[in-house]
């Protein structure tokens, strides 16, 4: 009885979005299953009879795993995870913990830090390539004054992976530090009084009391970054397009190619699901895991 | 518990969804199946088309002998807009009963934009392809052959590169060759001769090692190490990737490798070109710009911007060849949609477009490319602008056209040679591992016909 | 208490530097930016770089202003964004709330299947969601680059996550008051929401409003185009014209960077507590 009650009074809620959930993603993502099954090239029209005349079954999923270029691709895909998270999350919290002094003058910052993530990526991987220009780019003009010389970041296989995490941590540390602050700011500050009260230093409040409470919020950073890292795709296309010699080929840059350039959509498309197979296998491991290390206050 | 919830849900959405989503669509037209094989119609057939097609045209305008079509183009953006509304206000006045809606996308996007329209069924009538995409699209049934235009005023090679067996599928919209552009001042103080027609490989790689000399920065020439470039090099030496018949790869034919040995030994043995790392993330024109480059074959289009940032003395010649002469070209395809029902008026503008002498003249007086028309007489003014003085081996380039091998998976063929190519050029293979590489790959993962 | 006035004079030099140094690397790329819009044709590649242009001209800018009708661009794209964050918020902020306040049979796996959502890389379902845009007549109207809008999975996801450390007292003691569903949506939990929603609706604008692809696919009668679509005639086949690109992005930049400095308030603390306390 309760039960039904509580649909009812969930149904106008959930409706709006429910219905745009079946339409505009439910529905092209259960034709992307279909194409994954067929040889289908993207341009014949796309209908039922077309996708039925080019059905092949499991072949793509089958020549996708036991092609050495997956598994390539995998594992550049995992180095930048294991590169940029820790990387994007320290630098967030920095962030945050910055923004959220109270100094005169804070909300100038506020604003600079915002705008790499205000900027579209067209324009940040452009400025990056510049920036990383082994001969004249800044990052090496600045090493040399420290007497190391720099690495030709983008045309070298071992540097241009952590050129790319470099160019996403720039342009992503104030979305999460932003997101980060606001998980600050909702800290009650009585649990800081209360502590002080105790005796607690500056650096146990942060162990003690920040870090645990803001749980919540790192939970849904490292969730986010997890997501998007795994589809890590525009940054990589204009800085490398995906070289040099394949060293930053990644997931959705293979899936573009291979959807967009030589015309295997049913490659692609099968392509595509391998990596939500990934991905959502990740996340609910972060879901589980969750119960672990996030505090909910409620 | 949860887990069950969840796959009951995500069976019902899918059920849901096939239904809703394929039931719906199996209603389209049996004959828009059957249009999608090989061959394209040239009558145009009324199809069902849905509702919402970007193609405004009413009825009620058709009735009355007018005909608006839709043309997309990605050609003129960045800056020739306003020539390309010129060409139609000219075209309209000639041909008052076809109105022209003219779409112009920048590069990037532009295929992703027209591959999605197509496969949804709203392309528009006319467009333009790039040769990878031409490729692609005339092999896999979507274009319609263009058979009642006057093809005489074209270009030979051009033209040819638009055929797919034998039937004429796109005309050269526009036209770029590549020469060889040189550094007249680090010749002069190499003390060598300035280059000229005649030249093959050798005596450019004679002059090379005589600029390099100049300075450890400076090299002799940078020739790009991409798929584009082999093939036309493979030319010169007399070799081919396809067979003659196209049914096999001869990527690692001895003709081939000299001329893979020829690129790749100029970067690991003799270096006169800049390795990757060398270069340091420069592009080959800044590096040309900056004056510390001797030769660089590359596009006309450079003209302009080598006027522009160029402080010592340049000039062009016929790029050299191996065992024989061959150039290079750059032309877009102008096509036509098969499922248009206004084919002949599509027909008619892009026709227009690339071949009339008043569209031609409009586009030399811009400096947007070179029309792909065989009479000389309407490019001559094209010769009077300087630098470069040696202006007419644009035109002597053309005698040597080397045409891109078209099949259907251009871009998997041209992707895996560049890849091996620069394997060898980053000193990780040699030219003839690269070679034989490729030759596998290309045979293992594309079906000629 | 010297020392410990000190001490603090320390930390918060210590603040501002730390401040200033990100600050720094932040800036230097957009810097450059605004270097790049500034500098002729000619000057664009010289080397070696030109950090301040020798000869400063606002060319680009006015070339950009010349070449496309902007400021209907501009407004086109003002109506997209607004509506397409609106819908995003309130859709998604009631999806949320019932979540994690209503708790229905299945709430969690319905959660699940939006986080899935995410995860599905757009490249792949373009070409089908196109044909069932085309299918429901919507090509070229407005309402196709606008309706997607009521269904955003990250926007769910992070209002879920904002609405679930909201202590379930709130409801209980408005509930005690005899307050309807509606009421303890949009007068106790949204208002606790506050500093989530100011985020969301920066980010959702931004994406919106430098959202290219999709526009590209729907829209191509010119007078419908947004700026993005119009910044993206720049780009050329045998090059980009850098110079004119930057000041378009930067142009474009502006009202986003005005959205969010007035969504500062917003930030700021108070908005939570306050409504903790209130």
């Amino acid at each position: 009885m309760k039960k039904k009650k509580s649909v009812v009074q969930a149904a106008p809620f959930m409706l709006p979005s429910m219905l745009g959930m079946v339409v505009f993603s439910f529905l092209p993502i259960v034709i992307s299953i279909v194409i994954s099954l067929t040889n289908w090239n993207g341009l014949d029209k796309l209908n039922g009879e077309t996708l039925k005349n080019c059905m092949v079954g499991s072949e793509n999923y089958s020549r996708i795993l036991q092609s050495e270029e997956f598994w390539n691709v995998l594992w550049h895909t995992v180095y930048y995870i294991i590169l940029y998270i820790p990387l994007v999350l320290v630098m967030s919290l920095l962030v945050a913990t910055v923004l959220n002094r109270a100094m005169r003058g804070i909300t100038v910052f506020r604003v600079l830090y915002y705008i790499p993530v205000l900027t579209s990526w067209v324009a940040a991987s452009l400025i990056w390539k510049w920036v990383l220009s082994p001969q004249y780019g800044v990052v090496n003009q600045l090493l040399g004054y420290i007497g190391i010389t720099g690495p030709n970041w983008l045309t070298d296989k071992v540097w241009a992976m952590p050129a790319v995490v470099l160019a996403s941590v720039w342009k992503d540390m104030g979305f999460y530090g932003l997101f980060l602050l606001s998980g600050l700011k909702a800290i009650d500050v009585g649990y800081y009084e209360a502590s002080r009260v105790d005796g607690a230093g500056k650096m146990r409040q942060f162990f003690s009391i920040t870090l645990p409470l803001l749980t919540p919020s790192l939970f849904f950073c490292v969730i986010m970054a997890l997501i998007n890292a795994f589809q890590l795709f525009p940054q990589v296309q204009i800085m490398t397009e995906g070289g040099p010699n394949g060293a930053t080929q990644v997931m959705v840059e293979r899936i573009y190619t291979y959807g967009f350039k030589y015309f295997k959509m049913g490659y692609a498309a099968a392509y595509s699901w391998i990596l939500f197979v990934i991905i959502f296998a990740l996340t609910l491991i972060q879901m589980k895991l969750q119960k672990r290390w996030v505090h909910y206050e409620s | 518990m949860k887990k069950r919830a969840l796959s009951v849900v995500l069976t019902a959405a899918l059920a849901a969804t096939v239904l809703a989503g394929c039931g719906g669509k199996t209603d389209a037209p049996a004959q828009e199946q059957a249009a999608s094989k090989q061959e394209p119609q040239e009558s145009a057939q009324p199809e069902q088309e849905p509702s919402g097609e970007s193609i405004d045209i009413s009825a009620a305008e058709e009735g009355a002998g007018e005909v608006a079509i839709t043309y997309a183009n990605f050609n003129a953006s960045g800056g020739n807009e306003e020539t390309l509304q010129k060409m139609y206000e000219a075209f309209h006045a000639a041909n008052p009963n076809i109105t022209v809606n003219i779409e112009t996308i920048g590069y990037d996007d532009y295929f992703t934009q027209m591959q999605t329209r197509v496969a949804g069924g709203t392309a528009p009538d006319c467009y333009e392809l790039n040769i990878e995409n031409f490729a692609a699209y005339a092999n896999k049934g979507v274009l319609a052959e263009l058979t009642g235009i006057d093809v005489s005023g074209y270009n030979a090679t051009a033209l040819s590169a638009f055929q797919v067996n034998g039937s004429q599928y796109g005309v050269p919209g526009n036209f770029s060759n590549v020469v060889l552009i040189y550094n007249k001042d680090l010749f002069d103080q190499a003390g060598a001769s300035y280059p000229d027609d005649s030249w093959t490989w050798d005596d450019a790689m004679a002059a090379c090692e005589k600029i390099s000399a100049l300075g450890d920065d400076i090299y002799g020439i940078y020739q790009p190490i991409t798929f584009n470039e082999f093939f036309k090099v493979a030319a010169q030496y007399g070799g081919s990737v396809l067979n003659e018949d196209r049914t096999a790869f001869t990527i690692n034919s001895p003709e081939n490798l000299q001329a893979a040995q020829m690129m790749i030994d100029k970067i690991v043995v003799t270096n006169v070109q800049p390795t990757e790392s060398q270069m340091g993330g420069m592009g080959d024109w800044d590096l040309f710009e900056s004056g510390r480059l001797g030769m660089i074959p590359t596009g006309i289009w450079a003209f302009g911007a080598f006027t522009d940032a160029c402080d010592f003395n340049w000039d062009i010649c016929v790029e050299p060849g191996g065992t024989k002469k061959a150039t290079h070209f750059f032309s877009n395809a102008l096509v036509v949609n098969k499922d248009s029902d206004k084919k002949e008026a599509a027909a008619a503008w892009i026709n227009w477009l690339a071949s009339s002498d008043e569209a031609a003249k409009m586009r030399i007086e811009a400096g947007w490319d070179l029309p792909a028309i065989s009479d000389n007489s309407v490019l001559s003014g094209y010769l009077e602008i300087t630098p470069p003085d040696n202006r007419q081996a644009v035109f002597d380039s053309l005698n040597y056209l080397a045409a891109a091998p078209i099949i259907e998976e251009y871009s998997l063929m041209a992707d895996i040679i560049t890849d091996k190519l620069s394997l060898a050029a980053a000193g990780e293979l040699t030219a003839e591992e690269a070679l034989n590489q490729a030759q596998d790959e290309c045979s293992a993962q594309i079906k000629l016909q | 208490m010297n020392h410990s006035k000190w001490k603090k004079t320390a930390g918060v030099a210590g603040s501002y530097l730390t401040a200033v140094l990100i600050g720094v690397v932040v800036i230097i790329p957009f810097l450059w930016m605004l270097s790049t819009s500034l500098k002729s044709k000619g000057a664009l590649m010289q080397i070696p770089i030109q950090w301040i242009p020798e000869e400063p001209t606002l060319d680009s800018y006015r070339t950009v202003f010349s070449r496309f009708p902007l400021l209907k661009a501009i407004g086109n794209s003002f109506l997209i964004t607004a509506s397409y964050t609106v819908i995003t918020i309130l859709s998604s902020s009631m999806a949320a709330f019932a979540i994690t306040k209503i708790r229905f049979p299945f709430a969690e796996a319905i959660f699940k299947l939006y986080l899935a959502s995410m995860m599905i890389p757009t490249q792949v379902t373009l070409i089908p969601l196109f044909v069932i845009m085309n299918r429901l007549g919507l090509i070229d109207t407005y309402p196709s680059v606008i309706l997607p809008s009521v269904f955003r999975a990250f926007a769910v996801f992070m209002l879920v996550q904002q609405m679930r450390s909201i202590p379930n007292d709130f409801m209980e003691a408005a509930r005690m008051d005899g307050a309807g569903i509606f009421r303890i949506y949009g007068q106790v939990i949204m208002p606790l929401t506050g500093s989530a929603v100011a985020t969301l609706t920066v980010t959702t604008f931004m994406e919106s409003w430098n959202d290219y692809l999709w526009p590209l696919l729907m829209l191509s009668d010119k007078n419908k185009m947004t700026l993005t679509l119009a910044l993206n005639s720049l780009n050329g086949q045998y090059g980009t014209e850098y110079n004119l690109l930057m000041a378009g992005s930067l142009i474009s930049m502006i009202p986003i960077i005005v959205i969010y400095a007035c969504a500062q308030k917003y930030f700021k603390a108070g908005l939570m507590s306050g409504g903790v306390k209130g």
